[in-house]
Parts: structure tokens; sequence; C-alpha cells
């Protein structure tokens, strides 16, 4: 690595970093409908939205409620999207004169941007329209994000308030989120964006004469916005198929900066957004530190064994300086693995690079993220409170062990949250070991595996573990287009999305009716040192226990194999 | 002998055999085979898949599979039905030590019989077991109380040591706050009149035997709480080892069921699932043998958490029976007066605070005390807070210096000076003034005196250490209230308290959030005992305060609560610290079984085998042995309870995370290897 190698991961946490404490402030008054800079714009808006719409955004839900509003709006979403995207070819904006999609992949399709994960089994520029772009994919990417915001500060009311029944109004949320939190940011970015080079146009794809002498069809399209908000909102679905390795996603050193940090800009912020709800930001720096560790660690062994030179070229007179094999050239190695590292900690799934040529122990570090349940900052919203499971899970244990029963915030954990909480880990092995298990025994979705070994495996792993996870990153490779994985990613998708969000709102439900206990001398305080060895080492634990015997078979077997020669 | 002293008998020389380790391992060890029903392992789920496993892997040894000998298989089934017995009789061993002392007392009120009677006044003897709630039984001297209940007449010397293993007798008798009676108690003098208060199956004796037996026990909140998460892990663990088989026939291996069923039983939570009742058991166990009866475990659990402890003064703080030692006349009263009314305003007052002062005049000079019958009397009630008595026309009444001004319509600046004078001293001393009135004048006062007991202030500055506040409550007027709070050192009082006053105070505390602890014994705590999170009632109190209370204590020492938040945390801590344990044993279990069992598919994982195991079978074998014997390694561990110190709740963890979390993950690195080279020595592999 070269001192700009180090200059650039620096520059990168300075900008995810440095304005999350504002960020985070000025998203909890935002939420909670306090005045705010903005406030003077977006009110009136606001308010509009709301007649329009005939919300009454005084009136509060408790946390049944607010759940069938959230499904109600995520069926309403779905069955929408999934009309656009199978009827693209009579809509408008289709000047390629695409067709609509097979059924399964538009079902795929739109579970992937309904349920913020971003999965394109697709390639943009060959599939999809300007209309499917814009107003089907476009409007998730939007509002996808602003329900997992919603979750999250119900999460946070939960803990914050006392003895109350009501939680707060989904559309109220929602309409906050969209509106005060992603618009604005999404803005500035797109025109960032636009300036760097990116194309922002409803033209035709244009057909240039190489020097060759052949003809090249050159994609164009709406890309900056829908670029801005696939980053900010963690949702990764890219305007073209490679995703940011494309130079019109991506075009300069700057733009692969900023869309790196726009991708942990909003989760970091929401660190400290939990903090304000809860009145103590001490706790927002201990899960702070808790996500810096996991992160630095995954990023740190990412990147020394993307710089080991690979065994199997060790014996021929070259010298190697890292693997760019997969990697775009103009970003180099340390770009990609950081760029790996922060979409996979996010449930972003944008990608510079392609995974499945990184080293085994550089592709592991991606899976491993994910697996973990994208909990390191984590995607809008989700990461956080997925997060906030592990502190509840590290609580269980810490209270237990010094002999009061367990509580957080002076929040009593009880067998009903304790219920919720086991169906929330049950998640990820579900989607990833069950439906992997599924995926690999049996002949014809097998077949979708390009390499074959242990790397094989690691594929269809990380495919299957993008699902479950809402990532939505590919570890390439793998074909995925295919009517059984459409649909069985399709549902690890869902489950991987409501197996959280309906357990949380429950939780969030039960604690919100809970009195809230004073913070005595005897109770145990989560923001020390302390608690942040704990939470990180029980997270570690969790993942590590569920998950090292497929990681043996795949990118374990892999790199050993490689290490010693097999 | 009778059979009811040959019960007492029997109940006595019972008693040190409870302790001895010897005398319970047998029958332990029979239970442990009695426990194998699955409908008893239903309790402990883990326990069950880990049954469920055993005989999967029985029936395996009969199927020969290539890639297992059968040697090997064999040896596996018998350690899993080892790792369910151990479990089980960790259980019949912590029930054996409260059993001994529940089948002694059982067999005491075997065939005991009771003097019922019937609606006609007449006596008709029946069994003690048919007894119901509101029936009255005499009980002559030498013979048992039949049933939990209070005394309606009668008084008598009661020896309790059945119950509560004192051997001194104490006394019993109607009205005041000593009226309570347990069952199995015997009255040792004179005889006594009680009415039953418990049901068959709601007694004292019902209930020390319900907390000590596993099968009847109830689960403690937190613990159920934890067996889900138990559950949980298993269900995770199981999702792992199952789809482990797909993933290497992908790999293009096949795993052995028996291979497989082994790596499930290492990785789910068997060391916590085995031994999670016996902690709960033990622990109740711990607390009967403190003498406290717990009626649910959720007040134990609670105790830990404990924020405020409100404390009734009388008998609690003080030794509670406030004596007559002075009386001080107003201005223009004769000596003569005072006494008389003092006198007739307590003959027929059964307080302790009433017979001092008649003890107290008795002692002065002789009196001529008018008849019993003649004298109206007037009892104390928490809302006028007055006694006294009419008779021949006049009318004498005491009280708190409130209460009597309040009934004479007088104002404190009203009362002359000298006299108010006198009240601030004896309030200012920790005194209790007591007014006098007579036919509507004010006569003089009473100097009641209390003393701290010792030690007391200790106790509370501990509480204060773990973070308990506590509350004094009297109905003392505030001055006198202060002095004694700042000699015991309470952190709060609630003086001139009455039942709404506690009550309210209880309520508000709740409020906020926090856990409030009640320690009572008179009828008037009774709201109180039943409001607070954690209510503890004196065993020698009345029968209403042992109704509302969740626990009671039978030595009726209020300061025991101390002993029961020890408890309590106890309880918790070793579940916790085992728990942990449980499942950073899982590490080391990974890297003695995933090599093992990868060896065939892809042999560069061999290098995960940091522990130099010499062969894949006695890598299975060995974690399967090493996850059998821990828990028997940690019976003594859940039978005592893990230690815990006062110290902050930090320093607490940090602790218990080395020994319980390192020491989790380095034990069984340690404890595989050497059961390995055992193994391998023995040549069973």
């Amino acid at each position: 690595m070269h001192v700009q190698d180090y200059w650039l991961i620096l520059a990168f946490f300075a900008l995810v970093l440095l304005p999350a404490p504002f960020l985070g402030r000025y998203l909890f008054r935002a939420m909670e409908g306090q005045k705010t800079l903005l406030s003077p714009i977006f009110q009136p808006v606001e308010r509009l939205c709301y007649r329009i719409a005939g919300i009454d955004s005084e009136a509060e839900q408790d946390w049944k409620t607010y759940a069938l509003a959230l499904l109600a709006f995520t069926l309403a979403s779905l069955l929408a999207l999934f009309a656009i995207l199978m009827l693209q070819g009579l809509l408008p904006l289709n000047p390629q004169q695409l067709p609509g999609l097979e059924w399964t992949l538009a079902f795929n399709t739109a579970v992937s941007f309904v349920t913020n994960t971003n999965w394109q089994a697709y390639s943009g520029e060959a599939a999809l329209s300007y209309f499917s772009q814009m107003l089907g994919l476009g409007v998730q990417n939007f509002v996808s994000p602003a329900v997992g915001l919603a979750v999250l500060v119900v999460f946070c009311r939960g803990i914050a308030r006392r003895s109350s029944n009501s939680v707060g109004n989904f559309w109220v949320d929602l309409t906050r989120a969209t509106l005060y939190g992603l618009l604005p940011l999404c803005l500035v970015l797109a025109l960032f964006l636009v300036w760097q080079g990116v194309p922002q146009t409803f033209l035709e794809y244009v057909t240039a004469h190489t020097l060759s002498g052949t003809d090249q069809v050159v994609p164009l399209g709406p890309a900056a916005s829908q670029i801005a908000i696939k980053q900010l909102g963690t949702n990764g679905g890219g305007f073209f198929g490679v995703n940011s390795a494309h130079p019109f996603e991506n075009p300069t050193a700057w733009s692969n900066l900023l869309e790196m940090a726009a991708i942990l800009l909003i989760p970091a912020a929401l660190v400290f957004t939990f903090g304000h709800y809860v009145k103590d930001l001490r706790q927002s720096r201990a899960l702070l530190a808790s996500m810096l560790i996991l992160f630095v660690l995954g990023l740190g062994l990412g990147l020394y064994a993307e710089y080991q030179p690979n065994p199997a070229l060790a014996a021929l007179p070259i010298e190697q300086v890292g693997s760019l094999e997969g990697k775009e050239s103009r970003f180099g190695t340390t770009a990609s693995m950081l760029w790996a590292t922060a979409t996979t900690a996010a449930s972003n799934g944008s990608v510079n690079a392609m995974h499945d040529s990184f080293s085994a122990i550089g592709g592991m570090i991606p899976l491993f993220n994910i697996m973990l349940g994208e909990i390191v900052f984590g995607g809008v919203g989700a990461g956080l409170y997925g997060m906030l499971l592990f502190v509840l899970i590290a609580v269980f244990l810490a209270g237990l062990m010094i002999g009061r029963t367990p509580e957080y915030l002076g929040k009593k954990l009880e067998a009903r949250e304790v219920r919720l909480l086991v169906a929330t880990l049950l998640v990820m092995p579900l989607g990833v070991l069950v439906f992997g298990a599924l995926a690999v025994s049996l002949e014809g979705p097998a077949a979708s595996i390009s390499n074959p070994g242990a790397h094989g495996f690691s594929q269809a792993l990380y495919a299957y573990s993008s699902g479950a996870g809402n990532n939505g990153s590919a570890f390439a490779g793998f074909g995925a287009n295919t009517p059984f994985h459409n649909l069985m990613i399709g549902l690890a998708m869902l489950l991987g999305r409501f197996g959280y969000i309906l357990p949380v709102l429950a939780i969030a439900g039960s604690l919100a009716a809970k009195k809230r206990a004073p913070l005595g001398s005897n109770s145990f305080p989560t923001h020390g040192p302390l608690f942040v060895t704990l939470l990180t080492l029980v997270i570690l634990l969790v993942g590590g226990l569920t998950f090292l015997p497929a990681l043996a078979l795949g990118p374990i077997a892999e790199h050993l194999g490689l290490v010693q020669g097999f | 002998m009778d059979t009811q002293t040959l019960a007492l008998k029997h109940a006595k020389l019972n008693k040190p055999a409870q302790t001895s380790f010897a005398a319970l391992w047998k029958p332990a060890l029979k239970q442990a085979f009695v426990k194998l029903d699955p409908r008893q392992l239903l309790r402990s789920p883990v326990m069950l898949v880990v049954e469920l496993t055993a005989v999967v892997t029985s029936v395996l040894c009969f199927l020969p599979n290539p890639q297992v000998s059968s040697g090997l298989a064999v040896q596996i089934a018998v350690w899993l039905w080892f790792t369910v017995l151990f479990a089980n009789f960790a259980e019949a061993l912590a029930e054996g030590r409260g059993k001994a002392r529940a089948d002694s007392l059982k067999a005491g009120s075997q065939g005991l019989g009771a003097r019922r009677q019937n609606s006609d006044g007449q006596y008709q003897t029946v069994a003690a077991s048919s007894l119901r709630k509101g029936d009255l039984v005499r009980v002559e001297a030498g013979e048992l109380i039949p049933g939990d209940g209070e005394v309606i007449e009668g008084i008598a010397a009661v020896n309790e040591a059945a119950i509560t293993g004192e051997s001194a007798p104490v006394i019993r008798e109607s009205g005041g706050d000593r009226s309570a009676v347990t069952g199995n108690t015997r009255v040792v003098s004179d005889w006594l009149l009680v009415q039953i208060t418990a049901n068959p199956g709601e007694s004292t004796l019902d209930r020390m035997i319900a907390l000590v037996e596993g099968a009847k026990r109830q689960k403690t909140p937190n613990e159920v709480a934890l067996d889900i998460l138990l559950i949980g892990l298993t269900l995770i663990f199981l999702l792992v080892v199952a789809t482990l088989q797909p993933f290497a026939r992908y790999a293009g291996g096949d795993l052995p069921l028996v291979y497989l069923v082994a790596l499930l039983v290492t990785l789910i939570p068997t060391t916590i699932g085995g031994l999670l009742s016996a902690i709960g058991i033990a622990g109740m166990d711990r607390l009967v043998r403190l003498n406290v009866i717990a009626k649910s475990g959720r007040a134990v659990e609670a105790a830990g958490d404990v924020h405020v402890l409100l404390l009734d003064k009388t008998g609690t703080i003080t030794f509670g029976n406030r004596r007559c030692t002075a009386m001080l006349k107003a201005p223009g009263v004769a000596d003569k007066e005072l006494n008389e009314a003092a006198l007739l305003a307590s003959l027929a007052d059964d307080t302790a605070e009433g017979k001092s002062i008649v003890e107290y005049l008795r002692g002065l000079h002789p009196l001529q005390e008018p008849e019993r019958s003649a004298i109206k009397s007037i009892a104390f009630s928490a809302e006028t807070r007055l006694s006294g008595a009419d008779w021949n026309g006049h009318s004498f009444r005491k009280g708190a210096v409130d209460a009597v001004l309040n009934y004479l319509k007088l104002g404190r600046d009203e009362v002359p000076a000298p006299l108010a004078r006198e009240i601030e001293k004896i309030a200012q001393s920790g005194g209790t003034p007591l007014l006098v009135a007579g036919d509507g004048r004010l006569l003089g006062v009473i100097h009641l005196k209390d003393v701290v007991k010792p030690g007391i202030r200790e106790r509370f500055a501990e509480l204060r250490q773990m973070g308990i506040r506590t509350v004094m409550v009297t109905g003392d007027n505030p001055l006198t209230a202060a002095a004694i709070a700042a000699e015991a050192g309470v952190d709060d009082v609630i003086a001139e308290a009455t039942p709404e006053k506690k009550l309210q105070r209880i309520r508000a505390e709740q409020a906020e959030g926090k856990m409030v602890a009640m320690c009572g014994d008179g009828a008037n705590d009774a709201p109180a005992l039943a409001q607070a999170d954690v209510g503890l009632a004196m065993n020698d109190g009345t029968q209403a305060a042992r109704e509302a209370a969740n626990l009671v204590d039978l030595d009726s020492d209020p300061t025991k609560l101390l002993d029961v938040v020890q408890v309590g945390k106890e309880l918790l801590v070793t579940r916790g610290a085992l728990t942990t344990f449980s499942v950073a044993n899982d590490v080391a279990k990974y890297f003695a079984i995933l090599p093992a069992l990868f060896a065939g598919i892809y042999p560069q994982l061999g290098v995960l085998n940091l522990m130099q195991l010499a062969s894949p079978q006695s890598a299975i074998l060995s974690a399967i042995v090493f996850n059998a014997l821990i828990i028997v390694a940690l019976i003594p561990l859940a039978l005592r309870g893990v230690r815990v110190q006062a110290a902050d709740a930090a320093s607490l963890l940090r602790r218990n995370l080395l020994i319980y979390g390192l020491g989790g993950i380095v034990a069984p690195f340690v404890g595989i290897k050497a059961i390995d080279v055992l193994l391998v020595a023995l040549g069973l592999v």
C-alpha cells in the first residue's frame, strides 16, 4: 500500500464520521417534526402531502396498526413495481423498445427493490426502460430506505417512551424520512455526480464508430439521480449492469470517494439520531465504537489478503503488487476493498469491483459482513435496528452476569422480548443456510454456479446471503436469472426484510408500554469500553458460530487449499 | 410416644442428613434414570433434544456404516445417554436437599388430627388435611397446630422449630401483631383457638415443598426468558448441522449421521440447559435454608433489582416494644388525675405500648383499678390514631400528638408552653410523646421510648452500597421520626403514615419505574405489602400481612431482605455465567470437530486441528465426552451458586466475563486435548 491509499482511507472515514453528529441531530429533529433548517421549504410540502392523502399527522398508531400500514404500503409498492416491470413495453420513456420482463425476474426485481435489497438478476441498460428505472425502481430507492428509517425510529421511541401504547404514525414517518432525509442529500450528490460526468438524460443510446472500425452502442439515461439515491439509500442497484465499476456510474476518483462515503453517511448519522431519542449520546459513541472495530477488522484483514501475492503464481519470475483481477484499474486494490467492505457493512450492495475475483479471504470479508446481518453501520435504519438487537442479546447476558434481571436503558427484557429476539436470530440461518442448501443440492439450480469446488460454493452462498441479508451485491459468476433462483432469492429477500421488521416493531411496541427504570449505581453502564468489547464479541460469536462450517467449505477451504497447493 | 412426637423427632433426626452429600447421591442417582421419561424432560427442551439424539444414535449403532466403526458409534451413544443422565442427576441432587426436609415435614403432617369447632360450638376430631379456610380449631398444649391460621382466642407458647429451626418457643396470642400461627408447629403451653386461613395445598408447608420439588416448581420469569434463548440457540445449531450434509454433498463428500448428531449435541447449550433447573432449585433451597418462604420465584428475582426499600420502623429498625418511661403532666393538672386517665385509657389496650403504660403505673404506686367489664374500650384505628376508653360517663383518650390535638380541636400553639417544651424534648430524643386527654381536656404526655437495633446502621450502609435506598415508615410525628431516622441512618422517612400514605408512596416510586420492596408485619401493612414488587412479611406478624406478601421470613428478621437480594443475584449470575461458558465452549468444539468432519473432503482444513487431536474419530468422541463431563464438573457450582461480591456492576461483569467467557473459550481446548490423549492411551479409538 502507498501513502495515497492511507489518505484515501482517512478521507473516507472523515467524510463518513465528521458530518454524522450533525446529520444525526437533524434527522432526529426532522423525524419528530421539530423545526429544522429545511422546515421552511419542506413543511408546506409535507402538509400538502398529508392533505392530499387524508392523513391526520397528529394521530399516533400502536405497533400493530403501524405494522399493518407498513405491510399494506409494501404490498402496494410490490404490486405496482411488478406491474411496471411486466408492462414496460407498453409504457412511455422506452427509447430502446425494451420488452416487459419474464414474470419470475419481474417478481425478483420488484421484491428486491421494495425490500431495499437491489439484487439485480438483470442488466440495467439491456433490460429496463427509463420509465421502469425512474418511476419504478427510482421511487422504491427512496421509499424503501424511508421504511427502514421509520422502523428504526419506532424502535428508538420504544426505548425512549414510557408506558405508552403508541409508537408513531407510519405515514408521517415515511413522508418525513423521504422528504427531509433522503431528498435533499440526494439532490446535492446528484448534482455533484453530473458535474463529475455522470449522464442525466432522456436521450436514446448513442452509437459510436470506434477506431477499430466497429460500432459500439453507448448506453445513456437519467443515471446521476438514480446513482445518488442508490448510494445514500443503501439501495445499491446500479443503473448499468456493472454498477459503480461503469465509467458512467463512477467516472472519477472524486465520484468514487463520495459515492463510497455516501453509502455510510446516513447509517452513521442514525447512530446519533438514536442517541438523541434516548437522550444519551454516550450510547451512540459506544455503538459507533463497536461498528468501527468490526469495520476496521474486516477492512484490515481484507486489505492484507488482497495485497498478498498469489501462491499459485509464486514460482513465476514476476513481482506481485496486490491482485488487480476483477478490479477496475482506475480505482486499484485499496479503493476496491474499501468499497467492498463499506457496501456489505451497510446493506448497500453497489460494487466497483467484482468480489468473485477477490482473493478467497478478501471475498470472505464482504460475505461475512452480510452474514452478520449488516449491522456494521448497516442499511438506512435496518442496520441500526439490527445492531440494537445484538445489543439486547449482549445486555441480556451482561444483566445476568451482574445479578440483575436484564434491562437496556431502563427497559426490562422479559420473555416476550427474548422470544421476538430469537425469531430475528433465526432469519439469517434460515435464509442463507436452508435456502442455500436447497440451491446447491438440486441439480438444476446448482448449475448456475460457474466455478467448481469451494469457490463455486462461495458463489451460491454469497448469492443467498446477499438476498437474505437484503444486501443486493453479487459475487458475480453466479447465473442468478433462472426461475428457481429468482423465486427463491425473492423469498429470501422477503424473509430477510420482514423477518426483522415485524419482530422489531413488536419489540418496540412492547418496550414502549414498559416503565423506564431510573439508572442507578447498581445498573450496568452500556457505554463503557467493557460493553463495547462484550457487544463486539457477541456479534462475532453469534455470526461465527452460525456460519463457520459453511465458510469452512467455501472461502476457508479455498484459501487453505491455495496456500497448501491443493 | 404419640405419632405427632414421632414425626417431630423424625424431622429433627433428618436435619443433619440434609447437608450431607453421601445421603443424597444415591436417591439422586435413581432419580436420574426416572427423569429420563420424556414427559419430564419436556421442561428442559435442550436436554430433550439430547435424549432424542441419544435414541437416534442408539438405533444407528445397529445400522452398519462403513465410515463409522460400530465401536465408535456405541461409545458416542453411551456418552449421549450419560449427558442426559448427568443433567438429570444434577437436578435430582438439587431437589434432594430440600426434599429431605419437606418430606420430613410432610411425614409430620400425615395423619395429623384436628379438633374442629362445629357451628353448635361442639368439637369434632377430623383429619388436618380436611380443614378449610375459616374453620375454627382448638389446639391444646403438646399438640401440633393443624394448619396456618390466626389466633382468635387464648395465649400460648408455641415451638416453631419444625419450620424455623429455632427451638426457643414464641408467644402467640389473639389481637395485636403476634396472632399468626403456622401449621405443624407445636403448642407447648396453654391452649389456642385458631381460625384456619389456608386451604389444603396453600399452606406455608405446601409452599416450601413446591419450591424445592422440580416437577411442581414454577419457572421464574427470567428462567423462562433464558429458556427461550436456549431453545433459539438450539434451533440455530439445528439449522447449521442439518444444512451441513447438503453442503458436504455439493463438495463431493458424505458425512455420517452419527458425526452430525455428535456435532449438534456439542454445539447446543447442553451445559446450561442441563443445569438450569438445578440452579433454580438450589437457589430456592438456599432461600428455604435462610428460613425465607417465597410464594413465587418472581419476587426472588425482583429482589436483585430493588431500588427502594420501605421498612416499618417498629420491630424492624427499632426493637418495637416502645415502653413508657416517664409521664409529665400539663400545668394545673394533678398527678393523680393524669395517672388515672392514662391507666383507664390503657387498661383495655392490648398493644405493647398500652401494656407498658399500665405496668409503669403499677410500678409507681398501687392503684385502684376499675373492673375491666365496666370499661368501654375504644380500640385504636388507623384513621383516628387514638385509643382509650369510656368509663362512668368519663372519656379518656391517648394517642399521637397531632391525633389528640385534632380530637381536642386544639392548635399546636395552644398547647401550654411547659408541656410543649417537654413534647419537643421527647420527640428530639427519638422518643414518642403520647398525649393523654380526659373529658376533652389535655392532661399530660407519656414518654414512650424505642431503641434502635444494634448493627442496623451498618446493614443500611451495605444496602446503600448496593444502590438500594431505605425509607423508614412510621406512625410517629415528623420530629420523632427524623430523630430515629438519623440514629438508624435511613435515607428517607414517611412520618405519620397511614395505610393510604404508604400505598401512595409505593405507587409513586413505581410510577417512576422503580422496584420497591416493603418489609412489614402489621395488618395495616398488608395493602402496601401487596402493592410492593417485593413484599417481605414477618412470620410472627399478622396473617393479613403474611397473605399479602410474596416472601415470608420465618425468623421475622426484616434485614433478611439483604440475604434475599443476595440469593436472587446469585441465581441470575450463576445462570448468566454458565450460559456464557456454554456458548464460549463452542469455539473449541468447532476446532475439534470441523477438521475431523471435513478431513475427507478438503484435507487442507486439517490446519484447523489446532489441538492436534489424534484422529477424526478421537476428535469427535473427545468433544462428546468433554461435553458430558463438563456438566458433572459444574454441578457443585450450580448447586452452590456463583458468589456475588458487593462490587460495582462493571467490575462484576469484567470478572465474570474473564472467568466464564475467556475461561469458557480456553477450558475445552485443554479438556478435549486431555481426553483425546487418554482415549488414545486406553485404546478406545
